[in-house]
């Protein structure tokens, strides 16, 4: 796993609290471009306020968050936006009384080339041929397969380099839990790195290259994702095997 | 009938004045979620900024105006920068209390600066009137609706189709994603506080012209605050359609209370927006148009 090229976004041993809680211990992790990277954990063990921390809505209190190479631990939630991060929060959080199109327009919001927004919409709508027949309804009238479409929509229409996806499979059929992991490949596919946080194991490292597993704050395992998957410990803790 | 038709033309003219004040009240709710009372206060002092260049300075009043409009908007941004800000997070119920003594501390700070007397506003429109048929209106109320409709229509505008407003509604709707998409929730705070300050001047100013200013503007523009809950704390259409009720309800109660129920004595018409209010409150909290799990303090 050692590379020498610069990560997309790098943590080196970051450090959160909320007020006297202690969330985030001594967290370093690397995404390098082009990858498919994974977070596992179960409930509050930090999962949330890791990626709250890579965009700047959290800030450590001791350590570096990275992008590119450049120290972004000062910066502000829109300067990593205009750097090239982009999330799908969890249970998708679309402006419901603000048509498709609208949500799809604040994800471009940073942009300055409003020259080629056009261009980008059609390449969504080919993605999801169901968001262009929605463009004009306010997104609350919208099935919860049809929100998460808008909602990768959204993010992708800041062009981003690295896409957070905050628990996709989070209150959606079995059914479109496989489509939105069909989805994160297919964003992959067409050059955009992700980093998947996840409760459902199984699922996210069936499409990983590599996996960190997070307990209280700490991380306690990082590896291959097909590793992980052979991993005992792992299959007993997370992946819901029964010795 | 002509009695009638002139009561309601006097109640548009009402509405006009406590619309501007209640959508800036609106586009504060929405954007920030702080009800704020301070209303009153942004209006005595932009009107006292107008009445002190127009009259003291002796500058033309359509420069004092332009003057009056910046010292507003940047009035509202300093007032968002220092008191609002570091009350980000704190319950709605605190902030509007908050408010409340904010808009005493102002007050006070524009009632020094206007004295006891009434104070003329400078308007080009004194008491001058027009006259349709049988009907005549004095001009400054037809220059106050005139001037509603343009500024609010440009805020809707604003809100519908701008980047800024897009944001705007984005940061009304769900903050921490808003932030996530790039909006500067910062500037839309800021932003909404200038907006506010300014239509609530534009409310003074037109409160003062042709009869001049003084400290019980304040108490008229109160009147926005039926009006609101009327229209619903969160829709600027509401709060539309809540100033052409309340104004015209209270003017056809002027109109005719006097000589139909005389035992309800003089000024009841002041009254009657709060009876209205109340009313409301006990049938459908949330207002005409307002969104129901809007909270309430």
């Amino acid at each position: 796993m050692s590379d020498e090229r610069t990560p997309l976004l790098e943590f080196r041993n970051v450090n959160t609290y909320y007020g006297p809680v202690h969330v985030l211990k001594d967290v370093s992790l690397k995404i390098y471009p082009g990858e498919i990277v994974c977070l596992l954990g179960g409930n509050a063990s930090g999962k949330s306020t890791t990626l709250k921390t890579i965009l700047g809505m959290v800030i450590p209190a001791s350590g570096q968050v990275l992008i590119d190479g450049h120290d972004v631990t000062k910066w502000t939630t829109s300067q990593r936006v205009e750097h090239g991060i982009s999330m799908v929060p969890e249970n998708r959080r679309l402006f419901k009384r603000m048509t498709v199109r609208e949500n799809l327009e604040i994800g471009a919001y940073l942009r300055k080339d409003k020259e080629n927004l056009e261009a980008d919409m059609e390449q969504i709508f080919e993605m999801f041929p169901r968001v262009k027949e929605r463009l004009n309804q306010k997104a609350g009238t919208l099935s919860g397969g049809e929100q998460q479409m808008v909602a990768v929509g959204r993010a992708l229409m800041s062009r981003p380099k690295l896409l957070l996806m905050d628990e996709p499979s989070m209150g959606l059929a079995p059914i479109l839990v496989a489509q939105s992991f069909e989805i994160i490949k297919q964003i992959h596919e067409a050059g955009t790195s992700v980093f998947v946080v996840e409760q459902n194991a199984n699922m996210a490292l069936s499409i990983a290259d590599r996996g960190y597993v997070l307990q209280t704050g700490q991380l306690v395992l990082a590896d291959t994702a097909a590793n992980l998957l052979a991993n005992p410990q792992m299959r007993q803790a997370y992946l819901g095997e029964v010795q | 009938m002509t009695q009638f038709v002139q009561a309601l033309l006097n109640g548009v003219s009402l509405a006009a004045v406590y619309a501007l004040v209640a959508v800036g009240f609106v586009i504060i709710f929405k954007s920030t979620q702080v009800l704020n009372f301070a209303q009153p206060a942004l209006l005595l002092l932009g009107a006292l900024w107008v009445t002190h260049f127009a009259t003291a300075v002796k500058l033309s009043f359509w420069v004092s105006l332009l003057i009056a409009v910046v010292l507003s908007a940047v009035t509202g941004v300093i007032v968002e920068r220092t008191a609002l800000r570091p009350m980000v997070g704190k319950p709605i119920f605190s902030v509007a209390i908050m408010t409340i003594g904010l808009n005493t501390v102002l007050t006070v700070f524009a009632l020094g600066g206007l004295g006891i007397d009434i104070r003329p506003i400078g308007d080009p429109w004194g008491i001058k009137t027009v006259s349709i048929g049988p009907f005549t209106m004095a001009q400054h109320r037809v220059a106050a609706i005139v001037t509603a409709i343009v500024l609010v229509g440009a805020v809707m505008l604003f809100f519908k189709y701008s980047r800024m407003g897009l944001a705007m509604r984005a940061a009304a709707f769900d903050q921490e994603v808003a932030l996530t998409q790039g909006v500067s929730v910062a500037s839309v705070f800021a932003l909404s506080w200038a907006l506010s300050a300014v239509l609530a001047m534009f409310a003074g100013v037109f409160i003062g012209a042709g009869v001049g200013i003084d400290r019980t503007a304040a108490v008229t523009s109160l009147k926005a605050l039926p009006v609101v809950i009327v229209g619903g704390l969160d829709s600027i259409g509401g709060a539309l359609v809540g100033a052409l009720i309340i104004g015209i309800v209270e003017s056809l109660t002027s109109t005719y209370q006097p000589s139909l129920l005389p035992a309800l004595g003089t000024g009841f018409a002041h009254v009657v927006p709060y009876l209205v209010m109340f009313v409301l409150l006990l049938v459908r909290p949330w207002g005409l148009f307002g969104t129901e799990e809007v909270e309430r303090v």
